[in-house]
């Protein structure tokens, strides 16, 4: 008797393990997913290693991973890498929170009554469409280059964007949840309080962490036009002098503390929210 | 029998008034009466029970609650939705207990009261069956798991009318066959005054004392139908020839008045081309 016909063969187990990875919408355990992650994440550094190492590009167009890592410990020795990295942090977060300040308040306002939103998004969707870049010129003069006009620049890149998209997470708020509260006698201010904002907090906290990571582009594009420290001027600072190891440094940087930041966020997300992750 | 709700001439239009969605409506509902809408869609029953609560406003007409005309949604009247009006960010005994967050209810407020409203939350997670979820999310319930934590919610604060708008419409067969023993029970032991609106004739049939018949296109009471089943109803009735008969009268009454009869000569053409094709 042949065995075909109880175990499948290993290729037929391959076969069939691979095509169960692509069901749409599927699952995977989390050391697969783990695996596919580190791929994602090692592939292109090992492409990059592989490119610098090969010598088709010039090493001072194409520094390698070890460049990189060395120009980080000399910039954190010697350049006050530390100094840079608090200034950006810092920036972004007064931005940001200044943004988020206003544009929550406001968001649940346009999004909770028709004359607010008639009065303020129409206006708030044309700003948003201005670039946010060409208002630097005109913040250095109203603003000075000091700080503030770092911040500002982050804020109008952000601030805009914000309202628009807490609007619409309030909005989503299901019409149901809001006409239960009204058979139940709760006043307006009640609904606002009890019923829209702990509806939309998930989503709110989910705006927040999208635009975060504008706030970081915009601070590199402030720091680029206007600044004497900072991340962003350092790369700016790096590609005068040629030095590309710094530049990548500097790029990689960014990269790692914005994830950093969304991981934070995400944290938040569960540690706030335990009804959307039980089932 | 005392007239707990009166509806006057009741009419509602939207848009520019091109869309009468409520013509003329007349009726009164006794005191803890259980009264059942069916209707094809689009004709008015759930806007009828909506203007009730006072979610929508009419046109023209009143509709009077003791004697008081409605102006706006209030405590006397709750309602219950075909889903997703529970808090999902609150457990349970939380969703339940809403009301007492409000400040309608925090007037002039007694311990004595706090503690009684504790009491009849437990009572009515006694009565619903919801024991053993009672510290749950309700996205961690089923379906008709959901709906009795809404009825919970609503009777909390002993609402004299309770307003049903499909409440059943999304659970199946079974559960919905346990959900209507249940809700029958509840208006016996509440006294509560229920308006129920459904797409299922059966259903109707089943728990209503009276079935209010609705017809679309402009939407308005076609026929009112005096239930023959006895009071205390069991399953085995919707077997029985009264029953089975009564459901037949509203169906027909339903077809004709719905115009389904365009959709039937398209299929007889459609089958007539079927034929000749081959």
């Amino acid at each position: 008797m042949s065995t075909d016909n109880t175990r499948p063969s290993l290729y037929q187990s391959v076969i069939s393990g691979w095509s169960a990875f692509w069901v749409i919408r599927g699952h995977l355990s989390p050391r697969i997913y783990l695996l596919f992650a580190l791929t994602g994440m090692l592939l292109p550094l090992a492409a990059w290693w592989w490119l610098s190492a090969s010598g088709l590009m010039d090493k001072v167009f194409m520094p390698g991973p070890i460049d990189v890592l060395l120009r980080l410990y000399t910039w954190f020795k010697d350049d006050d890498l530390l100094g840079d990295m608090w200034i950006s942090t810092y920036r972004v977060a007064a931005g940001f929170s200044l943004s988020a300040i206003l544009a929550i308040p406001l968001g649940i306002m346009i999004g909770s009554y028709r004359p607010v939103q008639a009065l303020l998004e129409p206006l708030t969707d044309f700003i948003r469409y201005m670039p946010a870049v060409a208002f630097i010129p005109l913040v250095m003069l109203w603003v000075g280059i000091d700080e503030s006009s770092k911040i500002a620049i982050i804020f109008i890149g952000t601030f805009f964007q914000m309202v628009l998209m807490i609007a619409e997470d309030v909005r989503r708020v299901p019409i149901t949840q809001i006409e239960a509260a009204q058979t139940m006698g709760a006043t307006r201010s009640e609904i606002v309080s009890l019923v829209i904002i702990p509806s939309a907090k998930p989503a709110l906290l989910d705006t927040l962490r999208v635009t975060m990571g504008w706030a970081w582009t915009y601070l590199v594009v402030a720091e680029l036009v206007a600044a004497n420290s900072g991340l962003g001027y350092a790369i700016l600072r790096a590609q005068r002098f040629m030095q590309t190891d710094k530049i990548f440094a500097g790029i990689i940087l960014i990269g790692l503390i914005g994830l950093a930041i969304d991981q934070l966020f995400r944290w938040l997300h569960r540690k706030n929210f335990p009804w959307l992750y039980k089932k | 029998m005392n007239t707990k709700i009166s509806i006057e001439s009741a009419g509602k239009t939207f848009g520019d008034g091109n869309i009468i969605a409520l013509q003329d409506v007349n009726l009164a509902i006794g005191s803890n009466e259980f009264v059942t809408f069916v209707g094809a869609s689009g004709c008015g029953k759930s806007t009828l029970l909506r203007c009730i609560g006072g979610l929508e406003t009419l046109s023209s007409g009143s509709i009077n609650v003791d004697g008081v005309p409605v102006s706006g949604p209030g405590v006397d009247r709750a309602m219950v939705f075909q889903h997703y009006s529970l808090y999902p960010w609150l457990s349970v005994i939380d969703n339940i207990k809403f009301t007492r967050l409000l400040q309608i209810n925090r007037e002039d407020i007694t311990s004595a009261d706090v503690e009684t409203a504790s009491g009849r939350a437990d009572a009515l997670i006694d009565l619903m069956g919801l024991n053993h979820v009672r510290d749950a999310y309700p996205n961690q319930l089923s379906g008709g798991m959901q709906q009795r934590v809404a009825i919970a919610r609503a009777l909390l604060p002993r609402p004299q009318i309770l307003l049903m708008d499909e409440p059943f419409g999304a659970l199946d067969a079974q559960t919905r066959e346990v959900m209507h023993d249940m809700i029958l029970h509840v208006s016996k032991l509440e006294k509560t005054t229920i308006v129920f609106v459904t797409h299922d004739v059966e259903e109707a049939i089943y728990l209503g004392q009276r079935v209010v018949v609705m017809a679309p296109r402009p939407g308005r009471i076609d026929s009112i139908c005096q239930v023959v089943l006895p009071a205390q109803r069991n399953q085995d009735m919707k077997l029985s020839p009264e029953f089975v008969q009564q459901k037949k009268a509203i169906l027909t009454r339903i077809r004709e008045t719905a115009g389904m009869h365009t959709d039937l000569e398209l299929l007889e053409r459609m089958t007539r081309q079927a034929e000749a094709d081959q």
